[in-house]
């Protein structure tokens, strides 16, 4: 397994807890994000937003903003430059179907919090204050924001989203298996909608070169896809569009599809022949994606041992009016739990919003929490241990893939593991039977699982005759810690120091590689990465071989080793050429491969691949003010190997965090009237703060994968999945009451 | 209408303060509304200090303001004239045995090998904040550090590793010197 991605055949930095790359910029203040590029000519931009959610512009007036000294121009749907005609040229990488929303296109409200005019200023202030001008004359008609009220709407999306998989086919007869079934369990589900807000607005800065050239610095999860759609509608060549982004202030999904401020920033720039800069207030943030609200009803049918006879999940979700936005919700009860009867169903209702978009472990966060609260619920119902139902229900092939067996599933070891270290054999199944003093304690456990994926991805690697090593790709590090990874990878693959290794990202000049998400990045661009490694590492192998006298002369490439920057023969390791000795025979300043890793369609076809974990949860219930702390966390996490174990417990720890916002904080509330986010500040919509953190506990259980080379799956979203069911199912077991509608807050327990 | 800076703001509305950031006394002529956090990202060129919600809610853009940490968002610049500022490019300069063999404060070290931090956004505040608890003295324990580094958030969830590396420097002693007598919240 080793020897897979080191030639060395012993790994000196992957696997090992390695501290980031790029920490030294990041607490020196000296990394820059998107909104903090400047230019000589740089103006600043301030969005006016849509008051009202549904209706129409009858008159905007723009003169008293105008007329603010230092303003430049104020962009206005009536005076909007021309963009591409066609829905079609808006469609960004990874748009779900449908025609995309384009800012200032003409007098149609769509959503409130709509961008309805770009002031452009000499300076920020002025921008600010000129906005503050914009008088708008509007048309209102009534806004329809509740997915309940638009239930009898739903429908099938007439097109699927490119990457999500529908639900599959129903098998066996689960309304009859269900009717017969001795323990019986249907309810309802729900989590409120919520919102990304990583702690960098969404910025852009269009710094104008001269000659319809462009430098764009734009907040996103990869910039090709900010490159492509800026082409695509602005009708430029790629080749004067140079999209840049080393750092990213978090994104979480909120960055994959490019917003519309670059959109914005773009047109300002483009008309006014001058760099141009647009930051979202946090405001704002509420004014485009979010994860959506879905009506899930989970109706399980079992025998009195708990062995499930009938299962349905369905789900009614809110999308746009202008696009279909769809994620996987009801397949996971299926993947996780063996059953012969089975119906899941899916359906969207048009809402007067902005389109939905992937929030860390879309569709998983939602419709695991509700089937890890339904089984929780049949624990109960039949008498028995969580663990123990989830075991005698276990499967290891996937349904709803025509029984494919899984690649690798530790969710066993996940189980013991975790319940080893959480004490979990010292609970005392019934609710309300544990206390400390003023407060109820509750034990509650929930699975996890995430598919892994990979993704079609190039990268380079750069060898110079002083030694040192340069690759990267186009990809975003989002604070996941791919600098890092990459970085370990690339030092042993050519057996250098990673000081020796400067990994570049988020940068259009850079070989093509697709937006950050997914959890497919660390699969998918080390994959690439090594492999450009191994393929410089040949090219300075055949130089060593040609050298005079050369020690490794009549030796294959299968038999050297790359150790302390120098090829030797393995296991003779007094033979041997350094690096740079060999460039220099060779007389080559630069050795250079760019690499390209895809998924392995034979494993793909043989088997399914997903992350699996197993949440404990304790939280501590104040019995008169049902005030909730969540005390103490176990994820214990089976995501094949694990490349760098310090940043990717910090993975974990960050899912885990953002799983307690759900389950006990997030909640994006909708005045339905208005149709409008009323909470839409930091002080209202609540997230962890680090009073509310207390101990988490991560564990990597092992679990050996072949899907790619590295053998890893992926970490960027498990650590979320199911953390709010275990939270719920805790809250239960302290106090007796199920909450079935997230976030559990006062109101609902002492309600 | 344009004065020299670039700015629209007629000079005549301009104030002429003094500050010290980073060691350095600037002498400067801003607007009265122009916010502390402004001035340094958009004017100074000093963008560690982060913009996270321009509310007073987030706790991004906290600086030290004569050893007291403060949300530079909710600080008119105008407010602060004469007062010595650092910002999250100056901290290494507050260690109180210098800055360490790679020219950081202990705070950013130990921020680097707790792993307190992800995306980085936030981190610039988180420091700031940490070396304000330092000196403000008043949190001993792990509870009282989560307690009062609460006004700084993390989307990423660092926050038991930043508590580790707040921990960690407190208990090596390392405490930055800087503080005036008697800092306080």
């Amino acid at each position: 397994m080793v020897a897979t991605f080191s030639s060395t055949g012993k790994d000196t930095f992957v696997g090992s807890p390695r501290s980031r790359v790029d920490g030294p910029a990041k607490v020196t203040g000296l990394a820059k994000y998107a909104g903090e590029f400047a230019a000589p000519d740089l103006a600043h931009g301030y969005v006016v937003s849509s008051a009202i959610a549904k209706g129409r512009i009858k008159a905007i007036d723009t003169a008293a903003a105008e007329a603010v000294p230092g303003v430049v121009k104020v962009f206005t749907h009536e005076n909007r430059p021309r963009t591409a005609w066609l829905n079609y040229n808006y469609q960004d990488a990874v748009a779900p179907p449908g025609a995309p929303f384009r800012a200032l296109y003409d007098d149609k409200i769509h959503y409130s919090g709509q961008p309805v005019a770009l002031v452009v200023a000499e300076d920020f202030e002025t921008a600010r204050h000129a906005a503050s001008l914009v008088s708008l004359d509007y048309e209102a008609e009534e806004p329809l924001t509740d997915t309940e009220a638009a239930r009898d709407l739903a429908y099938r999306p007439s097109m699927n989203r490119n990457g999500i998989k529908p639900p599959p086919k129903p098998w066996g007869d689960p309304d009859q298996a269900y009717d017969q079934a001795p323990v019986k369990i249907r309810e309802d589900y729900r989590l409120a909608i919520e919102h990304h807000n990583p702690m960098e607005p969404h910025a852009s800065t269009v710094v104008y070169e001269g000659d319809g050239r462009y430098t764009v610095y734009d907040k996103i999860q990869g910039v090709s896809n900010s490159q492509g759609y800026l082409a695509s509608v602005f009708g430029l060549n790629k080749d004067d569009l140079r999209v840049m982004n080393p750092y990213l202030g978090g994104g979480f999904g909120s960055g994959l599809r490019p917003q519309y401020q670059l959109f914005l920033a773009m047109l300002a720039a483009r008309e006014l022949e001058r760099s141009v800069r647009v930051v979202l207030t946090r405001d704002q943030m509420w004014s485009f994606t979010y994860r959506p609200d879905a009506l899930q009803t989970i109706t399980l049918g079992a025998a009195q041992d708990g062995t499930l006879q009938a299962l349905r999940h369905d789900a009614i979700e809110g999308t746009s009016h202008f696009e279909d936005y769809q994620e996987v919700v009801v397949n996971w009860a299926a993947i996780l739990y063996k059953c012969d009867n089975v119906e899941l169903t899916y359906r969207l209702a048009k809402l007067d919003t902005f389109t939905p978009g992937d929030m860390r472990a879309p569709g998983a966060v939602t419709g695991v929490f509700a089937i890890e609260t339904a089984m929780d619920e049949l624990a109960y119902a039949t008498g028995q241990d969580p663990i123990r139902l989830r075991l005698k229900n276990y499967t290891e092939h996937d349904q709803t893939m025509q029984d494919k067996p899984f690649g690798s599933k530790a969710l066993k070891s996940c189980f013991a593991q975790g319940a080893e270290r959480f004490g979990w054999d010292k609970r005392d199944p019934e609710p309300r039977a544990m206390r400390d003093g003023r407060e109820l304690v509750g034990w509650g456990m929930a699975t996890g699982v995430w598919e892994s994926m990979m993704m079609q991805t190039s990268a380079h690697a750069i060898l110079t005759a002083d030694g040192k090593l340069e690759v990267g790709n186009s990809t975003g590090d989002l604070g996941t810690g791919t600098y890092t990874i990459l970085t370990q990878i690339a030092a042993d693959t050519l057996g250098l120091t990673m000081e020796d290794v400067t990994t570049k990202l988020g940068d259009t000049r850079l070989p093509e590689a697709p937006v950050a998400g997914g959890s497919w990045t660390a699969a998918s661009s080390g994959t690439a990465v090594m492999k450009a490694c191994r393929d410089v590492g040949e090219q300075v192998f055949r130089l060593a071989r040609q050298m005079e006298n050369s020690p490794l002369a009549n030796v294959d490439f299968d038999r050297v080793a790359f150790t302390d920057g120098r090829i030797e023969v393995a296991g003779d390791p007094g033979r041997s050429v350094t690096l740079v000795e060999a460039m220099r025979a060779g007389g080559v300043d630069r050795l250079e491969a760019t690499a390209q890793a895809a998924p392995d369609k034979d494993f793909n076809d043989a088997y399914e691949a997903y992350t699996h974990s197993a949440i404990f949860a304790e939280v501590k219930v104040d019995e008169e003010l049902g005030q909730v702390r969540l005390t103490r966390i176990v994820s214990a996490v089976a995501a094949g190997k694990i490349l760098n174990p310090k940043t990717a417990r910090s993975q974990i720890l960050g899912g885990v965090v953002m799983g307690i916002g759900s389950a006990l904080e997030e909640e994006s509330m909708l005045d339905h009237r208005l149709g409008r986010f009323m909470n839409h500040n930091l002080g209202e919509y609540h997230v962890p703060v680090n009073a509310d953190i207390y101990d988490i506990d991560v564990i990597f259980v092992e679990e050996e994968d072949k899907a790619n080379p590295l053998g890893v799956k992926g970490l960027g979203e498990i650590g979320i999945v199911g953390t709010a069911g275990a939270i719920a199912n805790a809250v239960f077991h302290a106090t007796g009451k199920r909450i079935r509608h997230l976030p559990i807050t006062v109101d609902k327990i002492i309600g | 209408m344009l004065i020299e800076s670039g700015s629209p703001v007629p000079a005549d509305t301009r104030v002429g303060i003094s500050l010290t950031i980073n060691g350095e006394t600037r002498a400067l002529q801003v607007a009265p509304w122009t916010s502390l956090l402004d001035l340094l990202r958009e004017q100074l060129d000093l963008t560690g200090t982060k913009k996270g919600c321009d509310h007073g809610q987030c706790g991004a853009c906290t600086v030290l303001i004569n050893g007291i940490r403060v949300n530079s968002c909710l600080t008119l610049a105008v407010m602060k004239d004469g007062a010595e500022i650092t910002t999250v490019e100056g901290l290494s300069a507050l260690a109180a045995g210098g800055a360490g063999a790679n020219g950081l404060h202990p705070i950013q070290d130990a921020f680097i090998a707790h792993d307190a931090f992800q995306c980085g956004y936030c981190t610039s505040g988180q420091l700031c904040s940490s070396v304000g608890l330092m000196n403000e003295g008043h949190a001993h324990s792990r509870d009282e550090i989560r307690e009062a580094m609460s006004g700084n958030l993390c989307r990423c969830g660092a926050y038991t590793n930043i508590v580790d590396a707040i921990e960690d420097v407190m208990q090596a002693g390392t405490t930055p010197a800087g503080a005036p007598q008697g800092a306080a919240r």
